[in-house]
């Protein structure tokens, strides 16, 4: 045992989402933090409780009947440190509830900072609802007017290089302390300063009485062709909290007692993908998904450097009917493998934006449910796309980078009726290139590390060793301009007691060859026609592979994904497609 | 399982806090009898601005200009009085170019706030005013019918409630043809509303108000911007009006109805509503806001199938309930009024309260 996990204490994590708030429990089994049980009710975020704390309590109550063990004293409040067995050592939260901050972006140049600020602003549950820059064609007045009429939660200021001119950041300054010096005090919006260093303390001077409360962090754009990010989204995670604080009943309380560690659930996920992108060392990005009611999230860490979007007009509760403005009904209806009327479609959006935490009982629910988490985190995955970093391999210019493995969060997938709906609606929507192994968080583990490595540096490796995590399946998706049913790669898998599969795949297919998760073996694939798997276009290569709950998925289907114009027609392919994965 | 509640109660105390968005001055007066649409606070919420750069009119620092300026913060001034005036051989003046009140002078810069806009916030409910929030508000309490809906378009209005010609279920589709002139002035109480002509023809009339059950969501733009306040009470798509709304309020036709059109907010609770004051010989009790799941209650259901039917909580079923759409859900058994038991998963149910 290393003597570092000699006094290695128990840990609970806990989640505040838009809809469920959950419990988790970590504690140390055999000299190894283990993931012991998870415990979940029902978010009071909102009214009548517009409290976190009763949602909070009920999760850990949960937690206690499912473990046997005592968390809360008789008066329903949390034991911390543990005593004679009962409570826990360490609490850590994440949160996501609550709507999304409405947010304004002030910066100079719209392709420079303003770029970089709508990209700081997509690392949290924030809404762009503004954008002022010094090219702005209104006049101040203008300016300050439609600052006051939006009213923002929060404004992400940037805007000059580090040593470069200061008076228009100045001026930018003087409009917005305006506006705030007119809003009630109530209603002043916390503010982030993350431009010119320079004037950083002039900032700060002006602004920080006249904001519900001033931050500041490094430049993001410290050089005209230099975008740094982290600090200020670490900043920007602190801030997110402040506000909540200020917003949400029972989140001081729950900040107080966790010590300070709680994180925006994203950023925790982000955190967790950026260590194991770091860690593991992969040549190929680490791709982690969340999709809940109150955003998608989409990270993916490429040797510690992340690319975070949190896009809260893609989650599937109360945001949902947002998503028509990102994309049409046909969109959506394509994913439905059944006759349903366009109208039961948009009905179904806009009814679920208003019971968001209801859930499908239907067949045809749950077809049009699944059909809206494809195209949500389809869109989600073609914003981010424009984002990662330039220089990392991909399969083709544009294309998505190659990822190992991909960890999916969300009760939407991980929690379908069958595990191959889950996966169908991650190969649908994300359509991944190359080899990678498809994760399930099915207890939604991810921001749970991610705050909790905070506290421990050990944990999320031993969590993450752990089997925890759900393999779903190894998935191999070639990259191929053939036309359907020309074969386009060979291949055969030779399992550790010496069995051997052979196949030979042909465009435009999906096949499944089972692999148990106790088994593994060597997998061996000769790409036909020029097609890629990730070895180069034609190159053949091998890979040791683990078994998972499906075995290899070889989607053929094509890169991007084409579905058939005719509905009968598309309809059955995708009918084929989920029953090939199990029904 | 903590449950969501809705209120739909024949007979209740409702105790509503009407809020100014920024301080101002309560008009009304503790006991004071208020129809929704009269004014209870106020407050001036100028929001057109004007900056007048002082510094650079007169091309001087701002420390200078801010020396010169000759008008304080929360003046009034009128259009053309001197703001500043710079001393010497050729006399330099700035004036105010409109009428206004300066709310801030600093670095060279006079802001002024031009054009009263003057925000009257009304009761919303009719009922007594209760406690005077100073500055900010007042509380409205009233007995009476109490229902509540899930979209409005923000608008407060109270007349007679009428039913819709040829109501007969609360399914029935509004047509423009139904509308004439015998409806103006009236809130109609009809089933589903697709079409958004009926509404333009509605706003012409003109209507006080509309109750429907449910919305197509084609008609949403038109419906957002008419000027009488609409209640949905159950949702979007052709569904019927929930059987126990629907009973309250047919049975409440020819009495005068306030309607708060309010959007339906998660985080602050507010709800569209339709209040029916009615007279009352002892206090009543008020509304519920919390409850965890248990038999006996009255439940709606929010989603397919038996979407909107009422029915009593009969049994909490044990573990978890396969569905046809393959989940294992928390769920119980509903006895709907039609008799028929149904099972249904408790996250698709709501108290009623």
């Amino acid at each position: 045992m290393p003597s570092t996990l000699i006094d290695a204490d128990s840990i609970m994590a806990v989640d505040v989402g838009s809809c469920t708030t959950r419990a988790t429990l970590f504690d140390v089994v055999e000299g190894n933090y283990r993931f012991i049980a998870i415990g979940q009710a029902p978010s009071t975020a909102s009214a009548p409780f517009n409290n976190v704390e009763e949602g909070v309590v009920r999760a850990i109550d949960n937690l206690q009947e499912i473990t046997g063990r005592t968390f809360l004293s008789t008066e329903n409040k949390l034991i911390i440190p543990s005593q004679n067995g009962s409570g826990i050592d360490n609490l850590v939260a994440t949160i996501s509830a609550g709507p999304a901050l409405k947010t304004i972006i002030v910066g100079l140049l719209n392709d420079v900072s303003l770029q970089s600020a709508n990209r700081l602003a997509r690392s949290t549950y924030a809404r762009v609802v503004e954008s002022i820059g010094v090219n702005d064609r209104r006049n101040p007045e203008e300016q300050i007017d439609s600052l006051l009429h939006l009213e923002p939660d929060l404004v992400l200021m940037a805007g000059g290089t580090d040593g470069g001119a200061t008076s228009s950041v100045q001026k930018i300054n003087d409009i917005l302390g305006l506006a705030c010096y007119l809003l009630p005090p109530d209603k002043r919006p916390s503010v982030l300063f993350a431009g010119n260093q320079a004037v950083s303390a002039e900032v700060s001077n002006s602004l920080k009485t006249l904001t519900s409360s001033f931050h500041t962090s490094p430049n993001i754009r410290p050089a005209l062709d230099v975008e740094d990010l982290r600090p200020a989204s670490r900043e920007l995670a602190d801030v997110y909290v402040q506000i909540r604080k200020n917003q949400l009943g029972g989140v001081q309380d729950l900040f107080s007692i966790a010590g300070g560690n709680l994180l925006p659930t994203a950023y925790a996920e982000g955190r967790l993908i950026r260590f194991m992108s770091k860690a593991y060392r992969s040549k190929k990005g680490l791709l982690g998904i969340d999709i809940g009611a109150s955003a998608s999230t989409i990270a993916a860490g490429f040797n510690g450097d992340l690319s975070l979007g949190v896009y809260p007009h893609f989650g599937l509760g109360e945001g949902l009917s947002n998503i028509l403005r990102h994309t049409s009904l046909d969109n959506i209806v394509r994913w439905i493998p059944m006759d349903l009327p366009v109208n039961y479609v948009r009905d179904y959006i806009y009814h679920k934006s208003i019971y968001p935490n209801t859930i499908p009982a239907t067949l045809e629910d749950m077809a049009v449910e699944q059909a809206l988490t494809r195209q949500a985190l389809r869109l989600a995955m073609s914003a981010i796309n424009k984002e990662f970093p330039v220089n990392v391999k991909r399969s083709s210019p544009g294309g998505l980078p190659y990822f190992e493995p991909v960890l999916v969060s969300g009760s939407a997938i991980t929690n379908a009726p069958t595990v191959g709906q889950g996966l169908m609606m991650i190969l649908d929507s994300i359509q991944p290139v190359g080899i990678t192994t498809v994760i399930f968080d099915q207890n939604h583990l991810l921001p749970a590390i991610g705050v909790a490595a905070g506290h421990s540096s050990m944990l999320p490796v031993q969590i993450l060793e752990s089997g925890a995590f759900q393999g779903v399946a190894t998935v191999i998706a070639p990259v191929s301009n053939s036309q359907v049913g020309t074969p386009i790669l060979r291949g055969r898998l030779v399992t550790k007691d010496g069995n051997e599969t052979r196949f030979e795949i042909k465009q435009g297919t999906l096949d499944l060859i089972p692999l148990a998760v106790e088994e593994t073996g060597r997998l061996y694939l000769e790409p036909l026609q020029h097609s890629d798997v990730g070895f180069g276009p034609g190159r053949s290569g091998d890979v040791s592979v683990n078994g998972t709950l499906l075995g290899l998925v070889i989607d053929a289907r094509g890169r991007p994904l084409q579905l058939s114009m005719e509905d009968g027609h598309r309809q059955e392919m995708l009918k084929k497609w989920i029953w090939t994965l199990g029904g | 399982m903590l449950a969501s509640i809705v209120h739909i109660l024949p007979l209740t105390t409702i105790r509503r806090e009407r809020l100014l968005p920024v301080p101002g001055r309560v008009v009304a007066k503790l006991d004071q009898k208020v129809s929704p649409v009269d004014v209870v606070a106020e407050t001036n919420l100028g929001q057109k601005h004007l900056l007048v750069d002082v510094a650079r009119s007169l091309g001087i620092s701002a420390d200078k200009a801010d020396a010169l300026i000759q008008c304080k913060t929360g003046e009034r001034i009128t259009t053309n009085q001197l703001i500043a005036q710079k001393p010497g051989l050729g006399l330099q003046v700035v004036r105010s170019p409109d009428d206004g009140r300066v709310v801030a002078v600093g670095g060279g810069q006079v802001l002024v706030e031009i054009g009263d806009s003057i925000f009257e916030l009304r009761a919303g409910t009719p009922g007594m005013v209760t406690r005077i929030i100073p500055n900010r508000g007042v509380e409205i309490t009233s007995n009476g019918t109490l229902v509540q809906g899930v979209w409005g378009n923000n608008r407060v209005d109270y007349g007679l409630m009428l039913m819709a010609p040829g109501l007969n279920s609360p399914v029935d589709i509004l047509e423009a043809g139904q509308l004439d002139v015998s409806f103006r002035g009236a809130i109609l109480l009809a089933g589903h509303c697709k079409d958004p002509h009926v509404l333009e023809v509605a706003g012409e009339l003109p209507l006080r108000g509309l109750i429907l059950g449910s919305i197509s969501p084609d008609v949403l733009p038109v419906a957002t911007q008419a000027r009488f306040p609409i209640v949905v009470t159950d949702g979007f798509g052709l569904h019927p009006m929930n059987p126990l709304a629907y009973k309250l309020l047919i049975t409440n036709t020819r009495r005068e109805v306030g309607l708060n059109s309010a959007p339906y907010d998660r985080y602050s609770g507010v709800r569209p509503e339709v209040i029916i004051p009615l007279p009352v010989s002892q206090q009543l009790p008020e509304a519920r806001n919390s409850e965890v799941f248990s038999a006996g209650q009255q439940v709606r259901i929010c989603r397919n199938p038996n979407i909107f039917e009422i029915g009593i909580l009969k049994d909490l079923l044990p573990g978890l309930t396969v569905f046809p759409s393959g989940l294992n859900l928390a769920a119980a058994d509903v006895m709907l009024e039609s008799g028929q038991k149904v099972v249904v998963p408790l996250v698709n149910l709501e108290v009623l309260g």
